[in-house]
C-alpha cells in the first residue's frame, strides 16, 4: 500500500511540469477565452460585461464571414490536394530502387525551412511579370493569371504554394507503406491483381490510419494558417490581406481584431467559434472514420 | 541437385515469359525514375529561383521576360542585405530563444514522459489523453488570454513569454518520447532499484541515455519550432533589438518591398542555418515524425 502510494506520488511529481503548464498555459486561457468572448477589452480599460455582443458582432460582420470563405475554400482544397500529392510521393518513394534517400530529401526539405522565408519566396515565384511560374507557362502558351494580385486567384495562389510543402505528410505516409506486410501484396499478386486494385484494396486500407490522422491534423492546420497569409501581404503591394479582403485567412482576420484593433473580447468571441468549428469537423471525422479507417492491428 | 535440375527446366519452359517479365519490371522502373526525376525538378525549381535570384543585379531582377542566370553574380547582394538590418543580432537573439527552447523542452517533456511511461497513478489514462487532446487546439484559441496573461505580468516586450512555456512541457515531445520509453525493457530499471538508486537518478543515469535518439529528435523539433515561429515573435516583441530572424527578415521586405535580389539574399541566409541543420540530423527529423505519426 505504500509503496503505491510512493509511486503514484512520484508519478505526479514527474508529470507535475505539464500538469502545471496544463493548467496556467492551456486549461486557464481556454477558460478566460471563453470568459473575455462575452466582454468589451482593450487592454486598457477593465473588462466590460457585453453579453452576447461579440457573437452577434461577428455573424454581423463581413469580414467575418469573407474569413470563413477563405478558409474554407483554401480548406476544402489544399487538404486533400495535398493529401493525395503526399501519399503519390510516399508511393514512389516506397519502390525498391536506388537513390530513394536522396529523392525523400529533396520532396521534404521545403516542409521544415522557415515559413515566413518560404512565404517571400513564393511572393517572388508569383510575381505576374517577373516571376518564373508564369514565364514557365508562357513557354507552355497557357494563361498566365494574376496570382496573388486579383482576388479571384489570391486562395488559388495559397494552394499552389501549399503543395511545395507536403513532406511532413510524405513522411508519415511512407512510414504507413512500409509497415503494410509484403505477404499481402503476395497474396494480392497471386490473385492476379493489377497496380490499382493493388493500392485500392491493400494500400488505401492499410495506410487509412495515417490518411485519418492526417487529415485531422491538415484541418487543424489550415484553420489556424497565419504566417504564410500575413507574409503575403507585401505581395498584394502592402495591403494587410489582399485585394477585397480575397487572402483574410480566418487567423488573419482574428489576428488583425485582436492585435492590432486591440479588441480582444471580440478576437476572443472569434478565437471560440474558430474552436468550435475546428472541434465539429474533428468530429465528422473521427464519426465518419468507421467506415473508411481500417485498424488491423486492434484486433488481438 | 534435384532442384537444380528443376530449376532449369522451369528455366528452360519459362524462358519467353521470364525476359518478357523481366522487361515489364524495368519498364516500371523506368517510369517511376522518370517520374521522380520529373517532381524533384519541380520541387528544386524554387530553390533555384531563390539562389539565382540572390544574385542578381537591381536592373537584372527586372528583365522582362526573366532570364535564368545572372549574367554578372552580385555576392554585394549579401552583405548590403545584411549590415542594412541588424541581422547579427536578430541571429542571436533567435539562437538564445530557440537554445533555452531545445534545453527546456528536453528536459520537461523527458521528466513527463518518464512520469507516464513508468509509473501507476490513479488518473493516469485520462490525464494522458488530456495530453493528446491538447494537441488538437488550435494554438489561436489560447492567444488572446496567453498574451493578456504574459501582459499583466509585465513579460511583454521579452524573450520570457517565448522561452518560459517550454520548461513546461510540449503535448507533442511528451508523446513522441513517453511512445520511444514504452519500447525499452523494464530490466536495466529494476536491477538499479534493486541496488538502491532512487528515481531521479536512475532517469538520468539509465534512461536519458537510453532515449538518445528520441531526445535528439525532440532537440531538433524545438529547434526548428523556435527558429522557424513568427507569430509569438510578432506578438510579444516589439522592441526591434530584441527582433528574431524570422521578424527581421519581413521587416526587412517591408522596407525594400521590390528589391527582390536584398530580399532574396536575407530569405537565403535566414534559411540556411535549417538546411544545415537538416542536412545533419535528417534521420531524427524522419524517426521522430514516423515514431508519433504512425504508432498514434
Amino acid at each position: 500500500m505504500k509503496m503505491r502510494q510512493r509511486e503514484a506520488l512520484l508519478g505526479y511529481a514527474y508529470i507535475s511540469p505539464w500538469l502545471i503548464g496544463f493548467i496556467c498555459l492551456t486549461l486557464g486561457p481556454f477558460i478566460a477565452s471563453f470568459i473575455l468572448g462575452f466582454t468589451q477589452y482593450d487592454l486598457l480599460n477593465a473588462p466590460k460585461f457585453i453579453g452576447f455582443q461579440n457573437y452577434i458582432h461577428a455573424v454581423t460582420d463581413p469580414d467575418f464571414w469573407q474569413s470563413l470563405y477563405v478558409t474554407f475554400y483554401y480548406a476544402i482544397f489544399s487538404v486533400p490536394l495535398d493529401l493525395a500529392v503526399a501519399l503519390v510521393l510516399a508511393i514512389l518513394l516506397n519502390q525498391k530502387a536506388k537513390f530513394m534517400r536522396m529523392f525523400r530529401t529533396i520532396f521534404y526539405l521545403p516542409a521544415v525551412l522557415p515559413p515566413v522565408a518560404t512565404a517571400i519566396l513564393w511572393n517572388w515565384i508569383l510575381n505576374p511579370q517577373y516571376g518564373i511560374l508564369n514565364r514557365f507557362l508562357a513557354v507552355l502558351h497557357l494563361p498566365q493569371p494574376q496570382w496573388l494580385i486579383t482576388p479571384q486567384w489570391t486562395v488559388p495562389s495559397f494552394i499552389v504554394m501549399s503543395v511545395w510543402g507536403v513532406g511532413t505528410w510524405m513522411v508519415t505516409f511512407l512510414a504507413g507503406l512500409q509497415d503494410v506486410p509484403v505477404s499481402l501484396y503476395e497474396a494480392a499478386i497471386i490473385d492476379g491483381a493489377t497496380l490499382w486494385k493493388k493500392f485500392w484494396y491493400v494500400t488505401l486500407p492499410m495506410i487509412s490510419p495515417v490518411l485519418f490522422f492526417n487529415l485531422v491534423m491538415g484541418i487543424i492546420g489550415a484553420f489556424s494558417f497565419f504566417t504564410q497569409a500575413f507574409v503575403m501581404g507585401s505581395g498584394y503591394g502592402g495591403q494587410g490581406a489582399g485585394v477585397n479582403n480575397a487572402g483574410l485567412f480566418y487567423a488573419l482576420n482574428l489576428y488583425i481584431q485582436g492585435f492590432t484593433e486591440l479588441n480582444m473580447g471580440y478576437a476572443s468571441a472569434l478565437a471560440w467559434i474558430l474552436f468550435l468549428i475546428v472541434l465539429l469537423l474533428t468530429l465528422l471525422v473521427f464519426k465518419s472514420s468507421a467506415l473508411w479507417v481500417y485498424y488491423g492491428g486492434e484486433k488481438e | 541437385m534435384r532442384s537444380e535440375s528443376a530449376r532449369l527446366q522451369s528455366a528452360r519452359i519459362g524462358g519467353l515469359a521470364g525476359s518478357n517479365a523481366r522487361m515489364k519490371s524495368r519498364l516500371y522502373r523506368l517510369v517511376i525514375y522518370l517520374l521522380l526525376i520529373a517532381t524533384s525538378i519541380c520541387f528544386l525549381i524554387p530553390f533555384a529561383w531563390l539562389v539565382l535570384s540572390a544574385f542578381k543585379t537591381s536592373d537584372e531582377i527586372f528583365v522582362y521576360p526573366p532570364v535564368w542566370w545572372p549574367k554578372h553574380w552580385e555576392w554585394g547582394n549579401f552583405y548590403q542585405a545584411l549590415t542594412t538590418l541588424p541581422f547579427a543580432r536578430y541571429a542571436l537573439n533567435t539562437i538564445i530563444i530557440a537554445g533555452l527552447n531545445v534545453i527546456g523542452n528536453v528536459l520537461s517533456c523527458s521528466l513527463v514522459a518518464y512520469g507516464f511511461a513508468r509509473f501507476r497513478f490513479p488518473g493516469r489514462r485520462i490525464l494522458f489523453i488530456v495530453l493528446l487532446t491538447t494537441m488538437m487546439v488550435p494554438s489561436q484559441v489560447l492567444l488572446v488570454p496567453q498574451f493578456i496573461m504574459f501582459h499583466d505580468i509585465g513579460w511583454t516586450n521579452s524573450i520570457l513569454p517565448l522561452t518560459v512555456p517550454a520548461f513546461f512541457g510540449s503535448a507533442f515531445y511528451v508523446f513522441l518520447l513517453r511512445q520511444f520509453l514504452m519500447t525499452i525493457p523494464l530490466e536495466l530499471e529494476e536491477a538499479a532499484t534493486i541496488d538502491g538508486a532512487g528515481s531521479l537518478r536512475i532517469f538520468f543515469e539509465i534512461i536519458l541515455p537510453l532515449i538518445k535518439p528520441a531526445l535528439v529528435a525532440v532537440a531538433v523539433f524545438a529547434f526548428q519550432g523556435a527558429w522557424n515561429d513568427f507569430l509569438s515573435p510578432l506578438i510579444y516583441l516589439n522592441d526591434p533589438s530584441k527582433f528574431t530572424l524570422q521578424l527581421g527578415l519581413t521587416q526587412f521586405q517591408g522596407t525594400y518591398k521590390t528589391e527582390w535580389n536584398l530580399i532574396m539574399a536575407a530569405s537565403v541566409v535566414v534559411m540556411l542555418p535549417m538546411l544545415v541543420i537538416f542536412f545533419l540530423a535528417q534521420k531524427y527529423f524522419i524517426e521522430g515524425i514516423t515514431m508519433t505519426g504512425t504508432k498514434g
